[in-house]
């Protein structure tokens, strides 16, 4: 039998089908899912899956938000509105009110929150007995993210234990879960930054406004860009230059987007979508290696962090 | 000579899924280091930290094989516990890597990485020649149905690039091929002398191998049907979940049934008739939708949603076929079974089994033999231990619509799974 003249799909409409599936197996198997969505590039890809999934119908998950309370507010706005669009329930909840609660402390008032967003999303899956968070990692962003599962299963205190998970094979994904365990769904686990802009270009998605090349104020700390005065919701400055250090203004845009104190733009022209998939296609440094400051610390922190609860 | 290679993705192009299979003394790291090099998916800041790793470790040159280091747990042990996916991209092509270890106590890794692989690279240490890993690993190729297979034999700079070595491990290996049935209809095997190492036949040429004439790897990868093509052409569409937006104010949703799910194998067009299975319930595609959009049809590995003529109860776990081309649900299957699980297989205990979108409880029937993954034995035996296949019989409580393993990958699969625990526990594969 020859095939070779048989149709296939395209890299994107695969990779497009896959997360369709994933998405709805998610909604077949679990009672009580959750979309986690942060206004980033990753997450809007994965509202666009969900419409192509179960339009004309309505999501059967909400979106749910944790908020460090250092987001840009171009991408906290941006949030707003695509939540908004959809006519989908958006959940919010805060690090700040965890703080308030005492369930997060700070080690010292300038420490980053990023990772205590973990202890905030428990709460949250307790306070709503979700069985799965849909999310938007994928494997290609970091090597502890290589031999992550699609439906990758976390006990009751929220851990990732690399050595106890679920072999997944073909695509008939296992997401059953007991009681106060939990499932974390990746469906576009097999998606490449480059996948993610093409998609985007492609299906001409929004994106908030720092994605694109803009000035902005920054130092150099470290090595890296760092953006400083950066003006939040509440009306609060954050991300005060240090003594000696001095303030330039640079062409930049950001390739992840992130709790602020952690998170660095790149240089760059590039101010709408089909520049940056070229500069994708000839940028030298990987996506959170020039990025993340929070993963530069030590070659396993992505590791950790993930065996403590985080996505 | 020196190939340029593209490597941004274009929006038209098609996407393969490969596994390796070797050990790390095979070269298997460096060859998936070199793919990875050549194509220019590392980029500058991943080989810094490689470089600084392999000082630290007292090695000269940059180590390739460190791309595929693990995880930490794994460094501590010094082993490697899980499948890696890996990706690049060509003009023409995404690739997804599924990098197995390949030792024997990891066959269900092994099998984890060939269920979604449409290619196997067997590596051979041109040194040593066939094995009875390399054995193992065509076998494990072979029950899993990847219809590629690409026999790379390596480390042809440390026989002098001598053609007579390569020529008489294709031999040897197509002798054993003969033996286990590894070359039947729509299934090849290709023979490519290469050294990761030098980057000899990956994508360059390079300079030791003159002698032949055939692809490099690169070449066979960007030619070879792209996934899931072999695939039997009878339409399968397992409902994953059935959208019914009652709510809405909108007047003509009022009536909307959509059938979401993923066309497993064969074309399904507007105007085709259909069978809901198990009910055995006909009617007629009233349209195919993604998300809003309305398609004309829809080509295997597409997900939709299918609307019917006629109002006909249909839930998740049902199958959408072609009338007059629908398997028969049973209640017994026979099947080979790779165990997955610490906990063995326990006779007396009912399972459930996931196939497609629909399960079943199920218990054990009948172990007919085990086989030695290493000399291809069939064996008998009471139980199944971890990393075992043996072929099993299940009997179910409710009905299965399957077809052999062999003829359709979709529909011939199934995963067991321990209620107690929820884990999955088996990976079967139907035969007949």
């Amino acid at each position: 039998m020859s095939n070779l003249n048989k149709k296939t799909l395209s890299h994107l409409d695969w990779l497009e089908s896959e997360a369709i599936h994933i998405l709805r197996e998610v909604a077949g198997q679990c009672s009580n899912p959750v979309l986690l969505f942060s206004g980033g590039k990753d997450s809007l890809c994965i509202l666009r899956l969900a419409e192509k999934a179960f339009r004309p119908g309505r999501f059967p998950f909400p979106l749910m938000h944790i908020d460090t309370g250092h987001n840009y507010q171009e991408v906290v706005n941006f949030r707003d509105q695509r939540a908004a669009e959809l006519g989908e329930r958006l959940i919010v909840r805060s690090v700040e009110d965890s703080m308030k609660r005492g369930t997060v402390v700070l080690k010292s008032e300038d420490e980053s929150r990023n990772k205590h967003q973990s202890v905030t999303l428990l709460e949250a899956i307790e306070e709503f007995g979700f069985d799965c968070c849909i999310g938007g990692a994928r494997r290609d962003e970091e090597k502890a993210r290589a031999k992550e599962r699609i439906m990758s299963f976390r006990d009751e205190f929220g851990q990732w234990d690399p050595k106890n998970q679920r072999p997944e094979l073909w695509n008939l994904y296992n997401a059953r879960s007991h009681k106060g365990e939990n499932i974390r769904a990746f469906p576009i686990s097999n998606w490449t930054e480059m996948d993610v802009w093409q998609y985007i270009e492609r299906e001409q998605l929004q994106l908030p406004s720092i994605y694109f090349a803009h000035q902005r104020n920054v130092v150099m700390r470290n090595g890296s860009i760092f953006p400083v005065n950066v003006p939040l919701t509440t009306g609060e400055v954050i991300n005060q230059p240090k003594a000696g250090e001095e303030v330039i203004t640079m062409q930049v845009r950001f390739r992840t987007v992130g709790d602020i104190t952690c998170t660095a733009p790149v240089i760059s022209d590039a101010d709408d979508v089909s520049k940056i998939v070229l500069e994708t296609a000839t940028t030298t440094i990987t996506e959170r290696g020039a990025t993340r400051l929070d993963d530069q610390t030590s070659d396993a922190s992505m590791e950790q962090r993930k065996k403590e609860g985080y996505f | 000579m020196t190939v340029d290679i593209m490597t941004t993705p274009q929006h038209n192009d098609s996407l393969l899924r490969f596994m390796t299979c070797g050990s790390v003394d095979d070269g298997k790291s460096t060859l998936i280091g070199r793919l990875l090099f050549d194509t220019k998916t590392i980029l500058a800041d991943t080989l810094t930290q490689m470089e600084k790793t392999s000082k630290k470790r007292g090695m000269g040159a940059v180590d390739l094989s460190l791309l595929t280091d693990g995880l930490q747990a794994e460094r501590e042990q010094g082993i490697t516990i899980d499948v890696a996916y890996r990706y690049f991209s060509t003009g023409t092509r995404k690739y997804i890597i599924a990098d197995a270890p390949g030792h024997e106590q990891y066959t269900r890794n092994m099998v984890t990485a060939a269920s979604t692989a449409n290619l196997a690279i067997i590596l051979i240490d041109a040194r040593k020649g066939v094995l009875t890993q390399t054995r193992r690993h065509s076998y494990l190729a072979h029950l899993v149905g990847i219809p590629h297979i690409v026999v790379a034999v390596n480390k042809m700079d440390l026989v002098d690039y001598d053609q007579a070595v390569f020529e008489r491990i294709r031999a040897d290996y197509l002798a054993f091929a003969e033996q286990i049935g590894l070359q039947r209809a729509g299934h090849d095997i290709t023979f490519i002398p290469l050294s990761a190492l030098n980057g000899d036949m990956i994508v360059d040429r390079g300079e030791g191998l003159d002698w032949y004439t055939g692809p490099t790897l690169i070449d066979l990868l960007e030619s070879v049907p792209a996934a899931h093509s072999e695939q039997s052409e009878d339409f399968r569409f397992p409902v994953q979940f059935v959208c019914r937006p009652h709510a809405s104010d909108d007047p003509e949703l009022h009536d909307f049934r959509g059938f979401m799910g993923k066309v497993e194998s064969g074309e399904i067009a507007v105007g085709d008739a259909v069978t809901a299975l198990p009910s055995g319930q006909t009617s007629t595609v009233k349209a195919i939708q993604l998300g809003v959009e309305q398609l004309p049809t829809a080509i295997t590995e597409q997900s939709v949603t299918l609307l019917l003529e006629d109002e006909i109860d249909i839930s998740r776990g049902d199958m959408i076929v072609k009338t007059g081309a629908a398997p028969e649900p049973v209640k017994q299957i026979d099947a080979f079974v790779c165990w997955l699980s610490e906990t063995p297989l326990s006779a007396a205990r009912t399972y459930i089994i996931r196939h497609t979108t629909r399960e079943s409880k199920a218990k054990v029937g009948e172990i007919a033999y085990k086989v030695d993954v290493n000399t291809l034995e069939e064996l008998p035996t009471q139980g199944l231990a971890m990393n075992d296949i043996a072929r099993i019989s299940f009997r179910l409580a409710q009905p299965l619509m399957v077809d052999a393993y062999n003829r359709n990958r979709a529909t011939g699969a199934f995963i067991v799974i321990d209620e107690s625990t929820n884990n999955t526990v088996g990976a079967g594969m139907i035969t007949g």
